[in-house]
């Protein structure tokens, strides 16, 4: 590939960033955004089941209903749909009112360690939960 | 760094007339932020039934609040809003719904859809129990 910048570089600028928009990775996350906003569509049935039918449990209840195989999936897959989806979402919230190259940077950042932290929070009580202890 | 270059801006929003479709954009935007804090919510529940009667008894406790019942119903109306709004944004993508009466209907029946499931679902909610 050759150099996207620099004096090496045989590309204008428009050319640079054509097709790269604010966020410099492309349309791949506007996609991903699309792909996990269909995804939630077609789960939101399965989970409002699934919280109706938690609803007003006791916690040995709860755990062995949220253990149990297609329910704990069905968890699983809102969950990384919905994560995936508001860091997406969130960064581009950032890019369109952090205009401080370095405070940009912190935010993106920090909305990075949020969101994986949450659904590797969440992973981790599902597959306890499917584990039984 | 970035080269400040001066060009011609676009009006600010104060400049337009307000629409629906306007103030629903950023209803949009408003119940994704709201979504992402309150994913906190579900996380912290996730975890708290899989610590232990005691983890989930504190969690209960905080969601039998009156202020946890109307964030557990704020959340399902930005859910159910956002949902609606969200594939009004799917259909234009796909190039549909943008004369005037299309995008004026789609947006109606976001706004009016969200209320409407909302509700329903709290009505069933409580019916089968899960208001205690
Ligand atoms: C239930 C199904 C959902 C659908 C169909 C959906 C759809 C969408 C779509 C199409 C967009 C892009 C809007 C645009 O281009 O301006 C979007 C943005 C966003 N969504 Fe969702 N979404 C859903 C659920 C969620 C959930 C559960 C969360 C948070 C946990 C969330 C957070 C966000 C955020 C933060 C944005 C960025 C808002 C903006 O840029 O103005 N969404 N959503
Ligand atoms: C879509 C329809 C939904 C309805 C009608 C609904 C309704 C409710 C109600 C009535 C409560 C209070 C429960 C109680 O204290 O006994 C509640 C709690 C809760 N909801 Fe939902 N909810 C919905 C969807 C969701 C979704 C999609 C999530 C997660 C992404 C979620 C997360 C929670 C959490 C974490 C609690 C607190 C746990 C509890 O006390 O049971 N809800 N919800």
């Amino acid at each position: 590939m050759q150099p996207l910048s620099g004096p090496k570089s045989m590309r204008t600028p428009l050319g640079r960033v054509r097709n790269l928009g604010a966020s410099h990775t492309g349309t791949k996350d506007f996609w991903r955004q699309r792909v996990t906003a269909v995804a939630m569509i077609l789960l939101i049935v399965p989970m409002v089941v699934v919280m109706m039918i938690l609803l007003g449990r006791n916690q040995a209840g709860a755990a062995q209903i949220l253990g149990s195989p297609p329910i704990a999936i069905i968890m699983l897959l809102f969950v990384v749909a919905s994560i995936w989806h508001m860091k997406i979402g969130m960064q581009v919230i950032i890019e369109d009112y952090v205009h401080d190259e370095k405070t940009k940077l912190a935010s993106i950042m920090a909305n990075n360690f949020f969101s994986v932290t949450l659904a590797l929070a969440a992973a981790y009580a599902i597959f306890k939960l499917s584990s039984g202890v | 760094m970035t080269i400040r270059i001066e060009r011609p801006l676009s009006p600010h929003l104060q400049i337009y007339r307000w629409t629906l479709t306007m103030a629903l954009s950023i209803v949009h935007r408003a119940t994704g932020v709201a979504l992402y804090f309150g994913t906190l919510l579900l996380v912290w529940w996730l975890i708290a039934v899989s610590s232990g009667p005691g983890a989930y008894a504190a969690v209960q406790s905080f969601t039998a609040s009156w202020i946890g019942r109307l964030i557990a119903f704020g959340y399902t109306w930005a859910l159910m809003h956002h949902m609606l709004s969200g594939v009004r944004h799917l259909v234009w993508d796909l190039g549909y719904g943008f004369k005037p009466a299309e995008r004026e209907w789609l947006t109606r029946a976001a706004l009016i859809g969200g209320i409407l499931l909302t509700v329903l679902l709290w009505i069933v909610a409580y019916a089968i129990g899960g208001g205690r």
